[in-house]
């Protein structure tokens, strides 16, 4: 048996390319390099440089002025509403354009609730889906796994919302509903009438409209992790799943955590959809099939026709309401990708 | 010296833009296809007045027209006393045609039209009567098997003419509603589920069995959607038709005040329609452009002269004679 040869003996030394009057001529301080000689020719200076800088930063200050600004109209827009009910507005249960009774806390209960929902549905189909198409997918079903998620991204969502009114609904009603019933009815989520449309048949279709984002940002992720760290795992006699658990997952949490905020932040603004099966109905429900109402629905259902100057700035208080909430989900969420990875990175544990 | 020049030259670009006149309204979206048809009519008959519609909804035509920011406006709904009140522009209100609400539902197997009495349409959506086989329910149809299934209410979530129309008539017929509901274009429904348009409405009745809820007669003669009798004031099942339509704003016009600011639900005569309304435009009463205010003048009397007569062809409900008499002296005095 022939020993193979070492990589040293095939692969040539990386020679010096330049020669040495080239090199004491570069390190001479009066006379500027060859490279800088032709950065210079091509245009380049000092005052291209703080003119890029000083673009880059107008267009970072740019989120802060529309972030701001944004924020500043709706204030104002709603300060008769504002005036009327105060903070209480946000506590408040009642929605009654007649009497001219606003309270957003039904709708802020709503967006919650569903977008919460739908995470817990989709977040551990999404992550199954990215494991095996990442892990354990044959190269031939690779390709039309990751189009078909990607294809489910691209759908727009009044036609998910057709589709759940005339697919999803019926199949709620006399399916699905009846066996939760049967089922889980003792955890006392699923009471009162069932119609098909509901809190719990607008998470179902939030899950599946979220479902391919968070999927194809993690399985984007977790391709980033180095295959050194696969192969190191395995190496130490780990199986596949340990080796997915310490060698992938792990190290794409903080990027998985960062995917399922970007599903959360669209669940919490979509409006379409969620309006064609929620229900539209302003009250806290308190069971799983009742309807429910949602903070982005109700602005895009009675702004058109609103009546009135404190009912219109009232729906604006909505759209405040909405803006508040996505600012203090998402800050959670920053809290907990803060805790999750203050313990430097991956380890056994 | 300058100011004279420049008067003429405001006086000189004036007398161009009145060679081509553009007007722009804006407002309710259940008048907007025959509106549509009238305007591009209308242009043929005077090929110099373009008139743009959008169907951005009631409130917002009236916000725009009472803000000066459209030259006309339509509601579905009169503007209330404090709108009038608040308006930076005095409008007036000129009907155009009427439109008619009628009950939907989905009973599987049932092949006759039912029958409802004001007060039962009103306590299911208060949800006090919940199941279809109510004797109340049973009492309006004698001889039809109503099953023992719970009534699922359907209202629409968005705000609408359709809505304001719809609880006006609930208003008048039931005290309790008026109590604690009333009207609007969006109220706080005591029970059922909200979907987005007539479309949302029918789409969830149609699909989802023991459903009931209320649509546009104009949406369900067009898609051919089985809806019930409502009882009108003189104690008569009656079947929306635009001539029924028609009959409860003549019965009405007998007392039509002179801003035409007027419900007709619930009207009296045998034949009437009993969920009826007016829908309006919303004309200034002092145009800023004398022009605009000429070619909205011929417009209107075009419409009564030519275009009424076409409404019916389109679902519609023509304006009764006695109303489009008073219309036709009410818009000379637009100047």
């Amino acid at each position: 048996m022939t020993s193979e040869p070492t990589p040293q003996t095939l692969i040539p030394a990386p020679q010096l390319q330049i020669s040495p009057e080239k090199l004491t001529s570069a390190r001479s301080e009066s006379e500027p390099s060859a490279v800088r000689l032709f950065l210079n020719s091509r245009g380049s200076s000092g005052l291209a440089d703080q003119g890029f800088a000083a673009l880059m930063l107008l267009c970072a200050c740019s989120i802060f002025a529309i972030v701001g600004f944004i924020f500043v109209i709706l204030v104002l827009r709603s300060r008769l509403s504002l005036a009327q009910f105060g903070s209480h507005f946000f506590t408040h249960t009642g929605w009654d354009p007649v009497s001219g009774d606003f309270g957003a806390f039904p709708f802020i209960y709503g967006t919650l609730v569903s977008s919460l929902l739908a995470l817990l549905i989709a977040v551990p189909l999404a992550l199954g889906v990215a494991i095996f198409i990442t892990e354990l997918c044959p190269r031939r079903l690779k390709a039309p796994i990751s189009f078909l998620t990607e294809l489910l991204a691209a759908i727009p969502s009044v036609v998910y919302g057709l589709w759940a009114v005339f697919v999803l609904v019926p199949i709620m009603r006399d399916q699905l509903g009846p066996f939760l019933v049967k089922y889980l009815g003792w955890t006392h989520l699923f009471e009162g009438a069932n119609f098909g449309v509901g809190l719990l048949t607008a998470s179902i279709i939030l899950a599946i409209m979220i479902l391919p984002i968070i999927s194809s940002l993690t399985r984007d992720i977790m391709q980033a992790v180095p295959n050194s760290q696969r192969e190191a795992v395995l190496a130490l006699g780990a199986t596949r799943w340990e080796m997915i658990r310490i060698g992938v997952l792990r190290n794409s949490r903080i990027g998985i955590v960062g995917a399922v905020m970007l599903g959360l932040g669209r669940a919490l603004g979509e409006t379409m959809a969620v309006t064609m099966v929620i229900g539209n109905h302003p009250e806290v429900p308190h069971s799983l099939f009742a309807p429910g109402y949602t903070l982005a629905s109700v602005i895009a259902n009675e702004f058109s026709e609103a009546t009135g100057d404190l009912y219109l700035s009232a729906l604006i208080e909505i759209g405040l309401a909405l803006f508040l909430v996505t600012i203090v989900v998402n800050a959670i969420a920053r809290l907990m990708v803060w805790a999750v990875t203050r313990g430097a990175p991956a380890r056994i544990s | 010296m300058r100011l004279s020049f420049l008067l003429a030259g405001v006086v000189g670009l004036s007398s161009i833009a009145a060679s081509a006149q553009n007007i722009n309204g804006a407002g309710a979206t259940f008048p907007y296809p025959i509106y549509s048809r009238w305007f591009s009519e209308f242009a043929k008959v005077d090929s110099n007045v373009h008139i743009n519609y959008q169907s951005i909804g009631s409130g917002g035509g009236i916000r725009q027209v009472s803000e000066g920011t459209v030259d006309f406006g339509a509601t579905d709904g009169p503007m209330n006393d404090d709108q009038i009140k608040g308006a930076k522009i005095k409008t007036i209100h000129i009907p155009t045609v009427l439109g008619a609400v009628v009950p939907v539902y989905n009973l599987p197997g049932l092949n006759k039209e039912l029958n409802f009495s004001p007060d039962v349409i009103a306590d299911i959506y208060l949800g006090k009567i919940s199941k279809w086989n109510d004797p109340r329910l049973a009492k309006d149809n004698p001889g039809v098997n109503l099953p023992a299934d719970a009534i699922l209410p359907v209202y629409r979530s968005d705000g609408s003419g359709t809505t304001y129309i719809f609880t006006d008539f609930l208003s008048k017929v039931s005290s309790e509603w008026a109590q604690k509901v009333g009207k609007n274009t969006s109220v706080k429904w005591p029970t059922g589920i909200g979907q987005k348009g007539n479309e949302g409405v029918a789409g969830m009745v149609r699909q989802s069995p023991h459903a009931f809820g209320y649509v546009e007669l104009i949406y369900a003669a067009q898609n051919k959607m089985p809806f019930g009798a409502v009882r009108n004031a003189s104690g008569q099942f009656v079947r929306a038709s635009t001539e029924g339509v028609t009959e409860a704003a003549a019965a009405a016009a007998k007392s039509m005040p002179a801003d035409y600011r007027v419900s007709i639900t619930n009207a009296q005569g045998a034949g009437s329609y009993p969920i009826a309304s007016f829908t309006w435009l919303l004309i200034p009463e002092h145009a800023t452009d004398p022009a605009k205010a000429k070619a909205m003048q011929a417009f209107l009397g075009w419409m009564l002269d030519h275009g009424e007569a076409e409404a019916a062809s389109m679902t519609y409900a023509p304006l009764p004679k006695a109303v489009q008499d008073s219309v036709r002296k009410t818009i000379q005095s637009i100047h």
